[in-house]
């Protein structure tokens, strides 16, 4: 009983980690049709955030909440008027160009910090099911993953900001005409998501340790979850990691690492064959 | 009349490259570097057939790197089991190919398009790459070959003079060899493009609803390609694992994201630009990679990030567009 | 796999090979004055520098102590290191071009057993002697190659016992998917039964892993007495992380074949790190006169960029060079194989990390065993093993007898 119970909460703890991951490139992919292949690093450039500022004696709490959204999110608007502003509508360039920032953000890391950071350990302690021991930081990672869907959620249906960026993405001339600044929103639009990746990245530091190559190892998963989510940004990304995550984390539970990672994988392919817009392309099709 | 003719003077011109590269390279270049000109060639094979399944049919594969890997270590499997490569490399080029048709098929025939099915192909590479990955146990053989799990299979035989199993080619045959199969994948490709069935898929790159409006069978187009380029990267694989030697990071990420690096450098929508493309980045990763100060990934990125804003279309259209501004404005 | 055939083509190669490497060989040797190549070919960069950087470092000051002191018969060694950039591809390119573009007389390298089994063989192609100084699963019989590396029936055969005398008979394994974790994992298992203990499950993890939860969970199910891990890279150091905040630290006791290698004792804190055990043939705490002399003049050297000597891969190339060397001066020549045969005579070196002999028969070294535990950032060593033989290779592998073999046995573990 108490295992069925720990096997729950890993699932959970699964999922949440997906969303997590993924809400960052669902913004940027599903309002702007950009495939930001450079999104794993800028959850990497969170996690060094999160590690840096720990280091320097700054609380956990703000080195892993506040400062790397705040930090991703400015460079992301920069990178945004760099260089994503003059590709838009050309979404092979755009892949180029971010995955050649990916590389140079990859390098550039790599110079200045070498390949070995000192993580942290991971706050809030352990709590016990029976005998079994489980991370409290876990739960944390599952309850930020809540508060964060919902408020992405939030802003878009409630916010005066989120209804011209909705406005904006599907007819970005009419918004022109009705006096909003289509470049504005794009801009604010890529910072937000930007700093969703750094939040995300400033999270998971704690418990999976931070390199500079980090972001590849999550920017597969990331954009799998993504499309197979479909259009709809908060809802597409929820079902889409509770449905992968599960599968990843019973698969590892039944059998091993790897066969959960390939049960992951194939379930996205079935599910695209049959859903070819996504989940949220037939499924819930007017939910944010 | 003209095309017929373009076509044919561009492949003219290829042999003729070819041929002056296959034999003064061996003799001017060190072993060394013969070798490793050998691995360019077999990775431009492989740029070349994502660049004509890209190109000339509009499927953007993200997993081109899938049949590359399938190709190398169905080789390399079944050289190790017969102890002679001539069988094995008809074996390594039907893998691919069966896997290419599965895959085209289940694709294809289910409408899946652009972004989408780059994630299935990309998600087919990955899974390859992690079952590989895990096979380092002893229960993980086939035959006599062991897959190694993450090490790969250093051991891969070499090629071998047809039904002479003790003959191994030398480097400077096996650079022939390459360079031989670039060009007769080179060559068919062209022709292919010139066949009905190449100038429909063309049609389809074009506006794929069009071409179906007017009554052509847009899957069975796609999922032709599909394969025919699958087989070439398998081809590709097989000489690479003979110059190095398969392990899973053919079916990596980073090799798949390589691939479309090259072709997109190279030009989306011409031949020779991605094998062009490939063999240019190529030897800027490998310069990079001798640089003592400065990493090697931040010096690509950047370099990536100034090409596309500065040589959006590629860098073959780009330059055949400013030779005929400069031969017009010289004619002129 | 047919030997016969692969021998065949192998030794036509090596034939060419060596009529290619010879005249340069000779070139080199008559011109006096030039200067010894030698190639290293350790990571600097990627997923494996933390290995390779250090290892790097040692060579270099193992090269600069052997000219400072006069240089090899007179003459100046010259030391190129390339790094593969934690690519099994550029380790085999570089060590073609070590031996057919640069020439060297040695290389010294190979960080992974992967690294080593991609460029054992070229070498061996083109007759370039090997050094490879990594610890590693053991069982490696060529005879260009020298295994300085300390192997499981040295490192591992001291830790099991300790483990199942202080803390219990229930094991649970933990190691990475590849070749050294899977034998790793059947030594352990072996050493476990024939200590009377029991192996409740092993489970292996692909090296890009980092989410260790279900395993977690997994080994508290199976409730062991202890946890042996034979983890390896950066993202299974997140094991320990985990480990530690679900608060198992307190609960069951950690020891690891590996945990060291990677200065995993400077990135975990002392909650993550401290207790966890581990054996190697060289601690940077042993606390000798010879280990500290070397420390002083490493520290000189390097000043503040001195890497940690974490684990035994650096020090083992320097012993490893220092053997050659030695090995050379016996030969009176760099040839390869008069250079072979001197290393063969029978060659000890007092050094750092105690006692070394290299063994003729296997080709590898018989070392001092040290075990230690993880405190604060550093380790504290608590037990000493003096002059371990390579028993596992020497079970499998003669190359007094049998000179031309050339393959890496996995020894057979009965389990």
């Amino acid at each position: 009983m108490d295992y069925a119970v720990v096997v729950a909460l890993q699932i959970l703890s699964g999922i949440a980690t997906l969303v997590i991951v993924s809400l960052g490139l669902a913004v940027v992919f599903g309002m702007m049709r950009v495939i930001n292949l450079a999104h794993g690093e800028f959850l990497m450039l969170g996690g060094y955030c999160a590690i840096l500022a720990h280091g320097a004696g700054i609380n956990v709490w703000i080195s892993v909440l506040a400062l790397p959204p705040v930090i991703v999110g400015l460079f992301g608007l920069v990178v945004e008027r760099l260089l994503i502003r003059r590709l838009y509508g050309r979404m092979i360039d755009t892949m180029l160009a971010t995955w050649g920032l990916s590389l140079a953000l990859i390098g550039g890391v790599n110079m200045a910090f070498g390949n070995t950071v000192s993580g942290f350990s991971a706050p809030l302690g352990s709590f016990t099911i029976g005998r079994f021991h489980n991370s409290v930081y876990d739960m944390f990672l599952v309850l930020a993953a809540v508060v964060l869907s919902f408020s992405v959620w939030a802003v878009l249906r409630f916010t005066p900001a989120g209804l011209i960026a909705r406005g904006t993405m599907q007819n970005s001339e009419m918004a022109a005409a009705l006096g909003v600044a289509p470049d504005r929103v794009y801009a604010a639009t890529f910072a937000a998501g930007a700093a969703l990746s750094g939040l995300a990245g400033g999270l998971i530091a704690p418990l999976s340790g931070v390199v500079p190559t980090m972001g590849t190892l999550y920017i597969a998963k990331a954009f799998i979850t993504v499309i197979t989510g479909g259009a709809s940004m908060v809802t597409g990304t929820l079902t889409a990691s509770g449905l992968l995550g599960t599968v990843s984390t019973v698969g590892t539970f039944l059998t091993t690492p790897v066969l959960g990672e390939v049960g992951l994988l194939v379930v996205a392919i079935v599910l695209l064959r049959l859903l070819p817009r996504g989940i949220t392309g037939r499924f819930l099709r007017q939910s944010l | 009349m003209t095309q017929i003719r373009s076509t044919g003077l561009q492949i003219a011109a290829a042999t003729v490259v070819s041929i002056t590269a296959a034999w003064m390279l061996p003799q001017i270049l060190e072993l060394f570097a013969l070798i490793n000109a050998t691995v360019f060639v077999s990775m431009s094979l492989l740029a070349l057939s994502l660049g004509l399944v890209w190109g000339f049919c509009g499927i953007l594969c993200f997993g081109q790197t899938a049949f590359f890997g399938l190709g190398g270590y169905s080789y390399a499997i079944a050289a190790i089991n017969f102890g002679d490569t001539t069988g094995a490399v008809p074996i390594a080029l039907l893998v691919p190919t069966v896997i290419a048709g599965a895959l085209g098929y289940f694709m294809f025939y289910g409408r899946i398009s652009d972004v989408y099915m780059g994630v299935i192909t990309l998600t087919v590479t990955l899974i390859l790459y992690k079952f590989a990955n895990s096979t380092a146990g002893d229960q993980w053989t086939i035959g006599k070959a062991a897959l190694g799990g993450f090490n790969g299979i250093p051991g891969t035989p070499p090629l071998n003079l047809p039904l002479q199993p003790d003959q191994a080619l030398d480097p400077r045959q096996v650079f022939i060899l390459a360079v031989i199969c670039l060009l007769s994948c080179y060559v068919v490709a062209k022709l292919i493009l010139r066949t009905r069935f190449g100038r429909v898929a063309v049609a389809i790159r074009e506006n794929e609803i069009r071409a179906e409006l007017l009554g052509y069978d847009v899957r069975r187009h796609k999922l032709g390609m599909f394969v025919l380029g699958g087989v070439m990267a398998g081809l590709a694989g097989i000489l690479f694992a003979n110059c190095v030697f398969v392990s899973p990071t053919m079916f990596s990420l980073s090799y798949a994201g390589q691939v479309i690096i090259w072709v997109l450098v190279g030009g989306v929508g011409t031949l020779i630009g991605p094998i062009v493309g490939c063999i240019l980045v190529q030897m800027l990763v490998t310069w990079a990679g001798t640089l003592p100060d400065i990493d090697a990934n931040l010096l690509l990125g950047v370099v990536f990030m100034l090409a596309v804003l500065a040589v959006p279309q590629g860098l073959l259209p780009a330059a055949t567009t400013a030779l005929t501004h400069l031969v017009r404005r010289t004619a002129g | 796999m047919n030997i016969g055939r692969r021998q065949a083509i192998k030794t036509t190669l090596m034939a060419a090979g060596s009529m290619l490497a010879m005249p340069a060989i000779m070139r080199t040797a008559a011109l006096g004055a030039d200067p010894i190549k030698v190639v290293g070919i350790h990571d600097a960069s990627g997923g494996l520098d933390i290995y390779g950087k250090p290892m790097i470092a040692c060579l270099e000051f193992a090269v600069d102590e052997t000219n400072a002191g006069g240089g090899l018969l007179g003459r100046e060694v010259q030391l190129t290191n390339y790094d593969p950039q934690s690519n099994i591809q550029l380790y085999t390119q570089f060590a073609t071009q070590a031996a057919t573009k640069d020439k060297a007389v040695v290389v010294h390298g190979g960080i992974t057993s992967a690294s080593r089994e991609a460029i054992r063989p070229v070498l061996r192609r083109f007759n370039t002697l090997y050094f490879y100084n990594t610890q590693y699963e053991g069982g490696v019989c060529d005879r260009n190659c020298f295994c300085t590396g300390s192997t499981p029936a040295q490192n591992v055969q001291k830790l099991v016992p300790y483990v199942l005398e202080k803390w219990g008979k229930k094991i649970y394994i933990v190691a990475a998917d590849y070749n050294y974790g899977q034998i790793t994992s059947k030594w352990v298992t072996k050493y476990t039964r024939e200590g009377g203990g029991e192996i409740l499950a092993a489970d292996f993890f692909p090296l890009d892993v980092t989410n260790f939860g279900p395993a977690i969970s997994k080994i508290q199910a199976a409730k062991p007495d202890a946890v042996i891990s034979a983890l390896v890279g950066g993202a299974h150091v997140s094991f320990y992380r985990q480990w530690a905040a679900a608060g198992m630290k307190k609960q069951i006791p950690l020891a690891s074949t590996t945990l060291g290698v990677g200065n995993e004792s400077i990135l975990l804190s002392p909650e993550e790190g401290d207790g966890i055990v581990s054996a190697f043939s060289y601690f940077q705490e042993l606390d000798s006169p010879l280990n500290r002399a070397f420390l002083d003049k490493f520290q000189a050297k390097f000043g503040s960029k001195t890497p940690y000597l974490g684990g035994e891969l650096a020090m083992r190339t320097y012993v490893g060079f220092n053997l050659w060397a030695e090995g050379v001066k016996r030969a009176k020549s760099i040839d390869r194989m008069p250079v072979i045969e001197a290393l063969e005579s029978g060659i000890s070196l007092e050094t750092p990390a105690g006692k070394t002999v290299l063994d003729p028969k296997t080709h590898h070294t018989t070392v001092d065993v040290f075990l230690a535990e993880v405190s604060n950032h550093g380790f504290k060593v608590l037990k000493t093993f003096p002059q371990q033989p390579p028993v596992d290779t020497a079970s499998v592998c003669n190359l007094i007898e049998r000179p031309n073999e050339n393959q890496q046995y996995v020894v057979n573990v009965k389990i």
